[in-house]
């Protein structure tokens, strides 16, 4: 704790550093995702090409990324861009998938009704689409926020700043607390963002909560039309 | 003679594989009428109503709404032009019931505050109370939310409704509602109405017209109601209409030539028994009916059935007479008030009577 109260300024700059390299790649993997998703999810043959090659994508070890990553881009080793651009690749290839769910969850009557009240295409996705699609694509969110939080910290090991830093800084000095506090402030990080995503969430489509038919719904509906219907259904045969 | 306001010249959609789905359809729709497309699953008459707002596009063939060929104008324009009510709802979730029903106006560039304004005046023409424009869709019950369906292919003030089996998915009493609603509407409106269903009762109930698609995509009778009930085309129309063709038929000729009995009421615990072997019609201090007392059953008050209204058809009389406990036919005054009874023998009668006249005037 002492140790913590000391140096709470370079803990903070690190996790400020943390953040900006977790969330830049988790909002450019969504940008990417987003139109690759809805052009890939309407030609079968393309969606398994794209679903099988973001399975393999997620597989390749992030250190072997940032290490291929500089000679590709032409880029330094420390530069934090190799990270930012790695940690990309692994959200889009959560983000495609989710997001194709995502599309798929939105029930297709309503785009057919969307359709038929005369939206045109883009209108319909930006309108209809995105925003029914939210709450799947909230799900995949969520798990990119934890994932790009984990790995952010393995880049610590080529000396690009972030709280993963305090690792290898406990680890060569054998200082325990500095490696303790590293995890709890990584921790706290994913937590924090965590709710801050489903904060969001609820913000952004409050009609997920909104309830279903309430059991006097219907009487407060207009009472001469009841009233007439009733002779109606009376007579009836 | 009313004028054509949809005309579909020798339309044919033909799908990959198989027959075609609609096959050389030529039929002229009557402006400010409900027309049904009426017939079995897999007979077309979706397909055919998605073609009038090119959701479907025909193979061969032309539709003209107003006189202009629907491919001369842009799909979502051509769309925004016709209120579209279908089978879900359709309503968006995300969006409140005022914001659901100003969606065309909006799509037009009609500024929100009117757009909105608009939309809660048309809550009040579907029936709805205007504390329900704040919901979500998700807030009311099946009935209500085709009434927002309603409301929202009325906003923008169309000519001409295409409804894809509107009222299938909800219960009877409600759909019941739904369709006298619909024809109070159709009264003040006078939109030229395409109503897809399957059932023949609510065919003849809603239309103007009636089309009885054949599977395969063939027209296979298009008529008045009254007509298609009492005289099939074929074999295959005949036997989409029912085994009850004959007592639905009915209720296109007015009970006017019925006669009503006086008949004596009892108040309900009031009269001491006078006649205790016969039944007894139990009314209300305002002369309603309550229901009957039967013979031998002391004072123990059995539902009546349904009631005969001045103006009503000749199934309304029959019913009123076959669905009662004694047989007596219940009539009540335009107030609700015992009127008399009515028999059926004579209700069968007067039925046998009109059949004659009418085979005189053939």
């Amino acid at each position: 704790m002492e140790w913590f109260l000391a140096n709470s300024p370079m803990v903070f700059e690190r996790a400020g550093q943390h953040l900006v390299l977790a969330l830049v790649p988790m909002v450019l993997g969504l940008l990417i995702s987003i139109p690759l998703a809805q052009f890939s999810r309407r030609h079968s043959a393309l969606r398994q090409l794209v679903a099988t090659v973001s399975s393999l994508l997620y597989t390749i070890p992030s250190l072997a990324l940032f290490i291929i990553l500089p000679p590709l881009l032409g880029t330094r080793i420390l530069d934090p861009l190799n990270v930012i651009v790695a940690l990309t690749i692994y959200a889009v290839a959560l983000l495609v998938r989710a997001a194709m769910d995502a599309f798929d969850s939105v029930d297709d009557d309503l785009r057919q009704a969307a359709v038929a009240m005369g939206y045109k295409p883009a209108a319909r996705f930006l309108q209809i689409d995105l925003p029914l699609s939210l709450p799947v694509m909230f799900a995949g969110l969520r798990v990119v926020s934890v994932s790009n939080i984990s790995l952010v910290s393995v880049a610590a090991l080529l000396g690009v700043g972030n709280l993963g830093m305090l690792f290898t800084d406990g680890l060569q000095r054998n200082f325990v607390t500095e490696v303790v506090v590293g995890i709890i402030a990584i921790l706290l990080l994913a937590v924090v963002m965590d709710a801050l995503l489903v904060i969001l969430e609820r913000v952004l489509t409050p009609w997920t909560r909104a309830g279903s038919v309430k059991p006097d719904a219907h009487a407060q509906s207009g009472a001469a039309f009841i009233a007439d219907a009733k002779v109606h259904a009376g007579a009836g045969s | 003679m009313a004028e054509a306001m949809i005309e579909f010249q020798s339309v044919t959609k033909q799908y990959q594989s198989g027959q075609p789905a609609v096959d050389q359809l030529s039929m002229s729709i009557d402006r400010g009428s409900i027309t049904v497309f009426v017939g079995p699953s897999g007979c077309g008459k979706t397909t055919s109503l998605r073609m009038i707002n090119r959701m479907v596009e025909p193979t061969s063939g032309t539709i003209t709404v107003g006189g202009r060929d629907v491919t001369s104008v842009p799909a979502a324009e051509l769309r925004r032009s016709m209120g579209y009510v279908m089978q879900s709802s359709g309503l968006m979730p995300h969006r409140s019931v005022v914001d659901n029903i100003a969606t065309v106006p909006r799509l037009n560039g009609v500024p929100k505050a009117d757009a909105r304004k608009r939309a809660e005046e048309l809550l009040d023409v579907v029936g709805l109370a205007p504390s329900l424009g704040k919901r979500y869709p998700s807030q009311l019950s099946g009935g209500q939310q085709q009434r927002v369906g309603v409301a929202r292919a009325l906003a923008a003030d169309p000519p001409v409704l295409l409804m894809d089996e509107p009222f299938s998915a909800v219960d009877p009493v409600v759909r019941d509602e739904l369709q006298q609603e619909l024809l109070r509407l159709q009264r003040d409106l006078a939109k030229t109405i395409v109503f897809v269903t399957h059932d023949i009762d609510e065919a003849t109930v809603l239309g103007d017209k009636v089309a009885v698609f054949a599977v395969g995509g063939k027209l296979a009778q298009y008529a008045t109601p009254e007509e298609i009930l009492r005289a099939p085309a074929n074999e295959f129309v005949a036997s989409f209409v029912g085994r009850d063709r004959g007592f639905r038929h009915l209720a296109f000729t007015t009970a006017d030539g019925v006669a009503v009995h006086p008949v004596d009421a009892v108040t309900r615990g009031g009269d001491a028994r006078a006649n205790a072997d016969d039944w007894r019609l139990v009314v209300d201090d305002q002369q309603r009916p309550l229901g009957w007392e039967g013979p031998g059953l002391d004072s123990q008050l059995i539902p009546g059935g349904s009631l005969f209204r001045p103006g009503d058809t000749l199934r309304r009389a029959l019913d009123a007479a076959l669905s009662s406990p004694s047989g007596l036919g219940v009539a009540v005054d335009g107030d609700g008030k015992v009127a008399g009874v009515v028999k059926g023998a004579e209700v069968l009668a007067v039925i046998e009577s009109a059949r004659q006249v009418r085979q005189g005037a053939l």
